[in-house]
């Protein structure tokens, strides 16, 4: 266990930096959502942020890709300000894979138009070539029988482990997590969390908004806790979960723990 | 009964014809007209928004039977007596198909907002967030699913639409209800001819429901 963190934190502080955040700040009509936040994402890390809700977790990571805009503040990803005038969104996000709590699957297409209509669509590949990589990809979320069912035949997990194939398929370099388990049965959240400690085993800069402490614990090489707007605070697995040291953490951690 | 049939059931099936035929072009336009203006409804674009919003009250609150007098005398007027200098003429063909379209499309628009609008809005985020376009989603993703739920009440504003057409007499177009007019008027035979005037809308608009119950059906296969 020791000897893993030490190589997770070498691999955490070496890599080329995939996102920086500086002074984010967003508020929805009167209320703040995030107030300050400042941070970076390093090349292969995975970054688990922790936090009540209504922290402004979901906020914080919707505005990654902009599905938010911020109203001040720089979001860098690979060194282009996604919220600078003139930038070209669509080619930002091909880049940035995102799954989402309630999956959000296309329902009027089957699982492999799912997964291959974006890299298609933008000229990625050819469509027997997206086939390919989507076959392979549902290969390797164990869902290979599944292209050509429809997603109202699929339970939640199996859902979800389409959804981050589909995101995978457009070759992401980051992947955005939203809650990726909340809304699964219980007996269906393995499956799923196996699926993303795969990927990020295979090396993927992930940033993972969860309640799954077991999950942060063993895959996150840093952990961000996040309450009323701000990151409170952030460290290894073992320093925010087993050591915390701010009040607000430590309130947390008893009430989910 | 017998003798309007055998003497003019002819005229007033090619009466039917035209009827059908100016349903089907104002059906035609209406659909282009109310995707515009649907879609300019839902786009995150405050002028879009708010014309689309003028169009659909204007129509909306103006009954049919004087938009089709405004478009058919009015327009003309305004251009060769008003500003001059046209020779403005619509048929009454046209003036119909523009009224109809003008009128179902104010309507339609509002069935294709709503529609829009009933689809998962994380649907939308799932398409952006892999790099699609907004026009992209809308098209391969939004609409499709849209559309689904927008076909009750899309046939169900076909058939209004195909009702209407009878308001168009009064421009003098010789549809269904104005033919029968002329048949009513040679033959004094009122009770007659509106029986056979009713019955054959209704056999037109039963064909057209149930054939739509059975295409909404078969759409709802991989439901």
């Amino acid at each position: 266990m020791s000897t893993d963190n030490t190589k997770q934190e070498n691999k955490a502080g070496t890599g080329e930096v995939r996102i920086r955040v500086r002074d984010l700040k967003k508020t929805f009509g009167d209320l703040e959502v995030l107030k300050s936040i400042s941070m970076e994402v390093h090349e292969g890390e995975v970054v688990v942020v922790i936090g009540p809700s209504g922290s402004g977790k979901s906020t914080f990571l919707r505005c990654l890709n902009r599905l938010e805009n911020a109203d001040s503040g720089v979001v860098e990803i690979d060194g282009t300000d996604i919220n600078a005038r003139g930038v070209n969104l669509n080619k930002v996000r091909e880049n940035i894979g995102m799954v989402f709590q309630h999956f959000n699957l296309f329902n009027n297409l089957n699982v492999l138009d799912n997964m291959t209509l974006a890299p298609v669509q933008l000229s990625k590949c050819s469509k027997p070539e997206a086939a390919d990589r989507a076959g392979k990809l549902l290969e390797r979320v164990g869902l290979a029988d599944k292209a050509g069912s429809y997603p109202h035949q699929l339970s939640g997990g199996q859902k979800q482990r389409v959804a981050i194939a589909r995101a995978l398929c457009m070759q992401p370099k980051i992947m955005l997590f939203d809650e990726p388990t909340s809304a699964l049965d219980p007996e269906m959240v393995g499956e799923v969390l196996q699926v993303m400690k795969d990927l990020a085993a295979d090396g993927m800069t992930m940033v993972v908004v969860t309640h799954e402490m077991g999950f942060a614990r063993e895959v996150a090489d840093r952990v961000v806790f996040m309450d009323g707007g701000y990151i409170v605070e952030e460290g290894t697995p073992e320093e925010v979960l087993l050591h915390p040291s701010e009040p607000r953490t430590i309130d947390f951690l008893n009430k989910v723990l | 009964m017998l003798r309007i049939i055998t003497d003019y059931g002819g005229l007033l099936l090619v009466a039917m014809g035209r009827t059908l035929l100016l349903a089907l072009l104002g059906l035609f336009f209406a659909c282009i007209i109310g995707l515009i203006f649907g879609i300019m409804s839902v786009v995150h674009n405050r002028p879009c928004n708010i014309i689309a919003q003028v169009f659909v009250d204007a129509i909306r609150g103006v009954p049919m039977i004087v938009l089709a007098f405004f478009v058919y005398f009015g327009v003309p007027y305004l251009f060769n007596t008003i500003i001059g200098g046209f020779s403005v003429t619509l048929t009454a063909l046209q003036a119909g198909t523009i009224c109809l379209a003008l009128n179902c499309g104010a309507y339609m628009s509002e069935i294709i907002r709503a529609g829009i609008q009933s689809v998962d809005i994380g649907q939308m985020e799932a398409a952006r967030s892999l790099g699609l376009t907004y026009a992209m989603a809308m098209r391969r993703i939004i609409l499709p699913q849209a559309i689904r739920t927008m076909i009750p009440s899309i046939i169900n504003q076909f058939i209004i639409t195909l009702k209407d057409t009878s308001i168009l007499s009064v421009i003098g177009f010789p549809e269904l209800v104005n033919t029968a007019k002329n048949v009513q008027a040679n033959t004094f035979m009122s009770f007659q001819t509106w029986a056979i005037v009713g019955v054959m809308y209704l056999i037109v608009i039963t064909i057209l429901s149930r054939s739509a119950k059975r295409m909404e059906r078969r759409l709802n296969v991989d439901r």
